[in-house]
Parts: C-alpha cells; structure tokens; sequence
C-alpha cells in the first residue's frame, strides 16, 4: 500500500481543480484574454463565446430552462448575497418575511441578520436530529408576508440533503420565491431546478474541481420570473443584475467542471458512497464510542463527520497531520464554541469538539482511505490514553454526574 | 493555526502522562475545566515529607495546546516545593509555548490545575494532621 503524504481529505472546504478543466482554462488567460463585454473586435466575441458555452453546460447540469438563467458571480458568498438581499430589496414592499434555516452557511445566516437591521423578519427553522427541515414547518412558518424561501440542499458540515423537492411544492403553492444554497450537493446529488421548483440557486466551480473565484445563481426566468436588485453598481453586466468585468478563465473552468459532472457525476458518488462506507467501517467498527453526526439516508456521498468521544478534535487534527480533514470543535474557530451545526442537531457540546470531518473526492483512493482509518484508529486510542475523561469512563463514572468547573 | 515548534513537540511527546494513586496520602489531585468547553485537565503531584514534589503526572482533554500546556506543567513543577510551584502564572506559560490569544485559556487552566492539586494535597495534609 503506497500513499502521498499529505492526504487532502477536506473535499467539503475546496477541490483541487481537476487537470481537465485547467487545460481548458489556460489559452484564456494569454491568447483568448479578451474582456467579454467588448462588442466591436474579435477578442471580446471569443471570450463571450466561451462564457456563453459555459453558461449552457452549467444551464444544464442544474436543469435550468435557459442559459440566460445563468448569472456568474465572485462564488457562492457573493451568490448568497444577491439572492437573499436582492429579492428583499425587490420585493419588499409585498412582504418583508424570510424563512431559512438554523443549519445554513453563514453566507445565509449572517446575510439574514443583516436584512433584519433593515426591516426584514426572519424565521429560522429548527432541523431534526439528523439535520433535516421538516417541510411541514415550511408550510406553517409561511404568511402572506413570506417573500422568500431560503434553504440549502446539502450541508457542508454533516453533508445532510434537505427534502427541497418536498419545500419546493410548497413554495410554488403559495407563490413564495426559493432559493438554495446548492453548493455542497450539485453534481453529486441529484439536483434540478425544475423538479425541484426551485427559483433561485448558488452554486460555486471551487467545489466541484474548477476554480475559486468563480460562482453562479441562478435567477429563473419564467413561471415565476424573478426579479432583483442589483447589489453591485457598474457596467451592467449580467443582464444589470450583476457588474464587474467577468473572469472569463474562471468561468470557462466553471462551465468545464460541470461538464464533466454530467458525463460521470453518477459514477463517482457511487465510488465515493463506496469509500465513505469503507472509512466508516473500518473506524467504526475498530474504535468504540465513535458516533455519527448527521443523516445516514440523506447524506452527501464524500461526506463522514464523526465524533470520537472522549478526545478532542482539534487534537485530534494535531494527531493525523498529514491527512487534512476538518473539525466541529471550538479551537478550529475564534469564538471558543463549537459548531452551530452540530449543537443545532442536539450533538451535546463535549461530542461537538470531539467531531471530525472527513470530505472525500474525485481524487482519493481506496489506498488513502485505508491508511487514514488505520491512522486515526491508533491516535484515538493514544490519545484516549491522554484524557482523563476517557479514565473516568473506563471506571464507571457518570460524566453528567461530575460537578464540572466551566470556564 | 499554526502552532509553535515547542506546541507540537509537547502535543507530539507529551512528559509526564499518566496517573498516581489519587487515594494516597502525598498525592494531591487537581481536576479542572469542563469537557462541554473542549477541556478538561487532571494534574497530580506526589509530595515528599520535605514538601517537595516528587513526581507529577496529568491526562489532558483538549486542544494541542492545552495538552503542551499541562505537560509543560508538569515538567516544571517536578523537584520544586509547593509554595514554588504554587508561584507558577499562565504567563509563563504563555511565554514559554508562544501561545496565541485565543489560546490563552488553555495556560490559565494549567495554572488553576496546579493550584488545584497543591489546594488538594493541603487539604489532605491538614485532615491527617488534624487526626
């Protein structure tokens, strides 16, 4: 068994570009550099020519109607953005209340709380213990102010597929706009905007092996026709709803990118499937008190959070340095919490910062996933060997039942 | 974040990890945090008649850093009396592993988890004396 060290396990947070989508990339930023607004030489047809095939394949792999449906973006924060503040903006004065979710990517939470400073209402709905809304509580929370629905279809921590085709009845029934934060499931889970009456879409190339620096949303066109505020003023790029001169190699990454999840998207999440289940098991099944966060039925097919009770997470990171992976626990972040996710799923603090998030891809191997899943069995056994936590388990002791002395 | 080069070799070759017999009498025992914050360490001295500390052991939950720290403790600690020991502050600590801001926390722990075990070991002391 032969392995590169380090291993990128952390699919979730980026991709690699993937070889394919560089080679198609490269003639545009020396020989086809041209700016795709210019309409009077050849320079500015070319480059508009590729954004526009770009724009299909892209089109295309969400099942959108129209190219035109299509608006490219700085990536899905940016996509997030204009979706939730440009429809407030439009359509406020019919309605000032949002619903979303507690689980969403602060892209969307942190973009809500700054619509409530100028007089939007939000709703946020709680998820159950695997992570999902109920579409029931969708359909409660809607009044005749609700402008907007906002719900992710994949979560980037736990890889929890939301029930949108369900949401996404309801919305089209009462007339209320939906958007999605597709970013983590396009590709890898089955995702149409038609099925899924869903209005408005972010979507990003960097997690799917194009570039960063280089998002979309998708704005439908028709039944219903969705209109917004712009959010940056300018040239009037993209149909007005978005200005700045398009990164044209990007979005020819971009397009490329989703091409190739077209053509074999099916095929490797039922690899990754394969993979995730090899690397559960093989931890799982070795390491006791090992629990998993987030839905065992509706999960992204790259995705396994795991908690290792009793060691902490960032530890444990510590421990297995050469594999790259991610972390719940309060010392990955500045704020000494661990993650909203986990803690809004019911995970119980302490099984919060013993979390560990492993995201595959395109690019690992049946070889890394072996490795990793040895290499993680032994530090959680060594490092249990370290925690007074897991001594006090070892001996009977009733961890809640400790009078304990937060600081 | 990256850690300091004396972080990682205290996270990587932690001193002084185990435990002494909590019941003995020259053993103080010092358990502090909570596991709800990401934390918890327990720090044992074992104290001679001269008041000296003899042997010093932990086992920590938590972070690379909370982990140099109590193991930095530890080594540190070890061949000095109570009161010296006692007079140990989470700056040092902080100096010694170059702990960023917001790892500060994890310094101050090892702190009171010396206090603790010094505290728990006089307490020890005084019940026997007082017998």
């Amino acid at each position: 068994m032969s392995v590169k060290l380090p291993i990128f396990m952390d699919n979730h947070s980026t991709t690699p570009v993937d070889p394919r989508v560089l080679e198609e990339m490269l003639p545009y930023f020396t020989q086809k550099f041209g700016n795709a607004a210019s309409r009077s030489h050849v320079f500015g047809w070319v480059a508009e020519e590729a954004v526009d095939y770009a724009r299909e394949r892209i089109a295309k792999l969400i099942g959108a109607q129209s190219e035109k449906e299509i608006v490219f973006t700085s990536g899905a924060t940016e996509s997030d953005n204009l979706a939730l503040k440009g429809v407030f903006e439009f359509y406020k004065d019919k309605g000032n209340h949002i619903i979303t979710q507690v689980t969403e990517h602060k892209a969307i939470l942190d973009t809500c709380k700054r619509l409530e400073k100028d007089g939007a209402q939000v709703t946020y709905l709680g998820v159950d213990k695997t992570g999902r809304v109920d579409p029931d509580d969708v359909k409660k929370a809607i009044t005749d102010k609700t402008i907007l629905v906002s719900i992710m279809f994949a979560n980037n921590e736990i890889g929890t597929v939301q029930p949108l085709e369900e949401i996404g009845k309801i919305t089209r029934e009462r007339g209320v706009l939906l958007h999605s934060d597709a970013v983590q499931g396009v590709g890898k889970v089955d995702f149409d905007v038609q099925k899924m009456n869903v209005d408005l879409a972010s979507i990003t190339a960097h997690k799917m092996y194009g570039p960063k620096g280089c998002g979309a949303l998708y704005v439908r066109r028709s039944k219903p026709r969705v209109r917004l505020v712009a959010q940056m003023d300018g040239g009037g790029h993209e149909r007005g709803m978005r200005s700045g001169t398009l990164n044209v190699p990007g979005i020819v990454g971009f397009g490329k990118a989703a091409q190739i999840m077209m053509d074999e998207g099916k095929a490797e999440s039922a690899r990754l499937i394969e993979l995730r289940e090899r690397l559960r098991k093989r931890i799982q099944d070795r390491v006791e008190e090992t629990y998993i966060n987030g839905s065992v039925d509706h999960r992204l097919p790259g995705n396994l959070n795991l908690s290792f009770n009793f060691v902490e997470g960032e530890a444990m990171m510590m421990a297995i340095k050469d594999v790259a992976v991610s972390s719940g626990s309060a010392c990955t972040s500045a704020s000494l919490e661990p993650s909203y996710v986990l803690r809004a799923l019911g995970v119980g603090d302490e099984l919060a910062h013993s979390s560990i998030r492993f995201g595959l891809g395109r690019f690992n191997t049946e070889d890394e996933v072996d490795y990793v899943a040895d290499l993680v069995v032994d530090k959680v056994k060594h490092l249990r060997e370290m925690s007074p936590l897991w001594e006090m388990h070892k001996e009977g002791i009733d961890l809640k039942s400790v009078q304990w002395t937060a600081h | 974040m990256a850690y300091s080069e004396k972080v990682i070799d205290h996270a990587e070759h932690p001193r002084n990890v185990g435990t002494l017999d909590k019941d003995d009498p020259s053993v103080g025992t010092g358990l502090v945090g909570a596991p709800a914050c990401g934390d918890v360490m327990r720090l044992q001295i074992k104290v001679n008649d001269q008041g000296v500390i003899e042997d010093a052991k932990f086992k920590t939950f938590g972070c690379g850093s909370a982990i140099a720290s109590s193991s930095l403790a530890t080594e540190w600690i070890k061949g000095k009396s109570i009161d010296e020991a006692e007079k140990i502050k989470n700056v040092d600590i902080v100096q010694e592993l170059n702990l960023p801001p917001v790892k500060i926390h994890c310094s101050v722990l090892a702190e009171d988890a010396i206090k603790s075990a010094i505290a728990d070991f006089r307490k020890k002391r005084e019940a026997r004396s007082a017998k």
